[in-house]
């Protein structure tokens, strides 16, 4: 990646024979004004494809965080463009679509904590994220059950978060991630918490779950010892966005 | 799914605990309106029980309730001639505290008209009404009496007959009730001294006047009652109650009676207005303050309760608007606990009041209506305590979960 706004070069890393899952160009975001001005992003561009699993790599105070929130249409960007799929969500300093809505349906969400409802079971926790994008109660059970299963925790379904471990926590957070099968799953150190056996676990997962599911990944990650996950690795330093150092291997 | 339930289930004790307290204090504000009803009941009973159209007074005072009246009981005869007139009877009335079977007895003795009103219209729970016009009385349970029991007062011994419930009077005292002719006894009852000083008294003033001379045999009554003794002059009663002949016009035979130089009259509503804004105005006007004040710090504390657990899920709310959820779930769920953390807390303080109110030494009255009232108004501190919870809420950016 470039730190320009091109298209061309925003393009450039994307599939060839597919729609980018997501495709932003220009992506600056400036905290406070004066003196305190603070520049986390910086004209920033990212294409993913569906199915591809990413790194971003950096520095602490990089912008890693800030740049998934961009993506995640957590926070509205300074300036700059961002495409989901075929549907462009922002431009011209404003969001084009209703975005808890586009959350919900095209978007998913892992954390360095898990952050599940803490009174909602394991199974209930998925099928939550469900039914708030108005799947059938039934029906989000059944395919919250079988996620857990896909993801290895079925025999914890009926468990409370408290009573679950970091790592089996974490996957069902993958889980609820997956649970409206978004295009786009955007995780910000989702193994920071866990010892590096089941932190790679984790991320196999995620693996796992961008080839299987089609679906596009970003994980932004600390843990070097991984990386031979990922597709490929994107860097950041003061806000700037370049293509990794090491090609990986797919 | 309900978000709202499952956080309560799982969270049940805690929530059990917020309720409680919130019951308990709503019950204190039920207790409160209750004192208030009670009270102002307790003031109108007798008034809004006795069921006189009329009552006729003193000249120029506000009645028996609010100062001293005193009338001859003559009145009665006289308020009886004039046309519409159907009942007359004195109102005879005062509180005594006698020492009785070791503990103090502390009644209202009323004064029933025998024998036009030997007490059929009390609400008798037990026993009878008078069937002789002495040395017979019907209390209220309050007072601890019991059916058979003798009970000395003066020079004479009263047979409990009758038990009537929740006649007291706006002090909160058990009523008692015997004939007029009793309560004027006791009410003058002059220890065996006093009487032979009085009519040794009587006979010398008795001697020096005609009277002694055309009636002798007066000086045989000098003994007696004053109002025992027609020549003496008749006996003072509080008051005299009048009832009204159907198609008769209550104002009309007011007005009429009024027109006497030497009494007052006042409608039932007049005295019983008179009762409320006279001698329980100052108590009715401080409780019911303080049951507004009750209501506005228990709305308060309820504010707090219900934004305080609002804020212990912020965390959950940022999440939930990350994964995407409407507004109305998140509204769903705070409001959903608010309302059911009111519900629990009224549920609560009603059982408790119903188990408690009964043992508290005055009445408490909770009238329905109020508990309705309660209810509305807990709803709508509730939603209106979740709305600064839902403010916090809605202002909650989806990125505090990041942090
Ligand atoms: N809400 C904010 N207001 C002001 N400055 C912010 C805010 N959020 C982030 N920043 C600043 O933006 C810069 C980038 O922060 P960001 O959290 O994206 O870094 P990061 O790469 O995720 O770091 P880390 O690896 O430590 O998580 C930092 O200098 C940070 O102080
Ligand atoms: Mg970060």
């Amino acid at each position: 990646m470039t730190d320009t706004p091109s298209a061309p070069a925003a393009l450039a890393n994307a599939a060839p024979d597919e729609f980018p899952a997501v495709a932003a160009t220009g992506l600056t975001k400036t905290y406070g004004d004066g003196h305190t001005e603070v520049r986390a992003v910086c004209e920033a561009s990212v294409n993913v494809a569906r199915g591809e699993i990413v790194a971003l790599l950096g520095p602490s105070g990089a912008g890693k965080s800030t740049l998934l929130a961009l993506l995640g249409l957590i926070v509205p960007p300074s300036t700059g463009r961002i495409a989901i799929g075929d549907q462009v969500v922002f431009a011209d300093g404003q969001f084009q679509v209703r975005i808890q809505r586009f959350r919900r349906e095209h978007l998913g969400f892992v954390f360095q904590n898990a952050n599940l409802m803490p009174f909602l079971t394991a199974v209930e926790n998925v099928q939550l994220a469900m039914e708030i994008n108005d799947v059938p109660s039934r029906a989000a059970r059944a395919r919250a059950m079988e996620l857990l299963d896909y993801l290895g925790v079925a025999e914890r379904a009926d468990h409370l978060p408290t009573k679950l471990s970091g790592g089996e926590q974490q996957r069902v957070a993958v889980a609820r991630a997956l649970a409206n099968e978004p295009s786009l799953i955007l995780a910000d150190e989702p193994t920071a918490a866990l010892d590096s056996v089941r932190g790679r676990q984790v991320m196999e997962l995620f693996r796992k779950v961008a080839h299987e599911q089609n679906a596009a990944v970003l994980v932004v990650t600390h843990d070097h010892r991984a990386l031979d996950v990922f597709d490929r690795s994107l860097e950041m330093e003061d806000g700037k966005l370049r293509r990794g150092r090491r090609a990986l291997p797919v | 799914m309900n978000l709202a339930l499952k956080d309560i289930r799982h969270g049940l004790g805690r929530f059990v605990l917020t309720g409680t307290g919130i019951g308990m204090l709503l019950m204190v504000v039920m207790g409160m309106a209750g004192i208030y009803r009670g009270l102002v009941e307790e003031a109108t009973l007798l008034v809004d029980r006795s069921g006189a159209d009329l009552w006729i007074v003193q000249s120029g005072t506000r009645g028996p309730f609010a100062e001293i009246s005193r009338l001859p009981r003559s009145i009665e005869d006289r308020a009886l001639t004039v046309p519409g007139v159907i009942h007359a009877r004195s109102f005879v009335s005062h509180t005594i505290q006698r020492e009785y079977d070791g503990r103090p007895l502390r009644v209202m003795i009323q004064g029933l008209s025998w024998p036009t009103d030997r007490g059929a219209w009390l609400p008798i729970v037990s026993g009878r009404a008078l069937r002789q016009g002495h040395y017979e009385m019907i209390a209220d349970a309050s007072s601890g009496l019991k059916p058979g029991e003798r009970v000395p007062l003066g020079k004479d011994i009263y047979t409990v007959v009758g038990l009537t419930q929740l006649m007291t009077s706006s002090s909160g005292d058990p009523m008692a009730f015997v004939s007029v002719a009793d309560a004027l006894a006791i009410q003058f009852d002059q220890p065996g001294e006093a009487i032979r000083v009085e009519r040794i008294a009587r006979l010398a003033r008795l001697e020096n006047i005609d009277l002694h001379r055309t009636q002798p045999q007066v000086g045989d009554r000098a003994v007696q009652p004053a109002g025992a003794i027609p020549a003496l002059g008749t006996a003072m009663v509080s008051a005299v109650l009048v009832n009204v002949a159907p198609g008769y016009d209550p104002m009309v035979v007011g007005s009429r009676i009024a027109a006497w130089p030497d009494v007052s009259v006042y409608s039932h509503n007049e005295q019983r207005d008179l009762l409320l804004h006279g001698s329980v105005d100052r108590a009715r006007r401080q409780i019911g303050l303080f049951a507004v004040l009750l209501l506005v710090v228990a709305g308060v504390i309820m504010a707090l309760i219900l934004y305080t657990l609002t804020l212990d899920k912020i965390h959950d709310i940022a999440m939930l608007k990350l994964m995407g959820a409407r507004t109305t779930v998140i509204l769903a769920l705070i409001m959903q606990q608010a309302v059911l953390l009111g519900g629990l807390g009224l549920g609560l303080a009603y059982a408790l009041g119903r188990w408690i109110f009964p043992h508290f030494p005055r009445r408490v009255v909770v009238l329905d209506e109020d508990v309705a009232r309660l209810a509305v108004i807990v709803l709508g501190i509730s939603l209106a305590a979740s709305v600064l919870g839902i403010r916090k809420a809605l202002g909650v950016e989806p990125n505090e979960v990041l942090s």
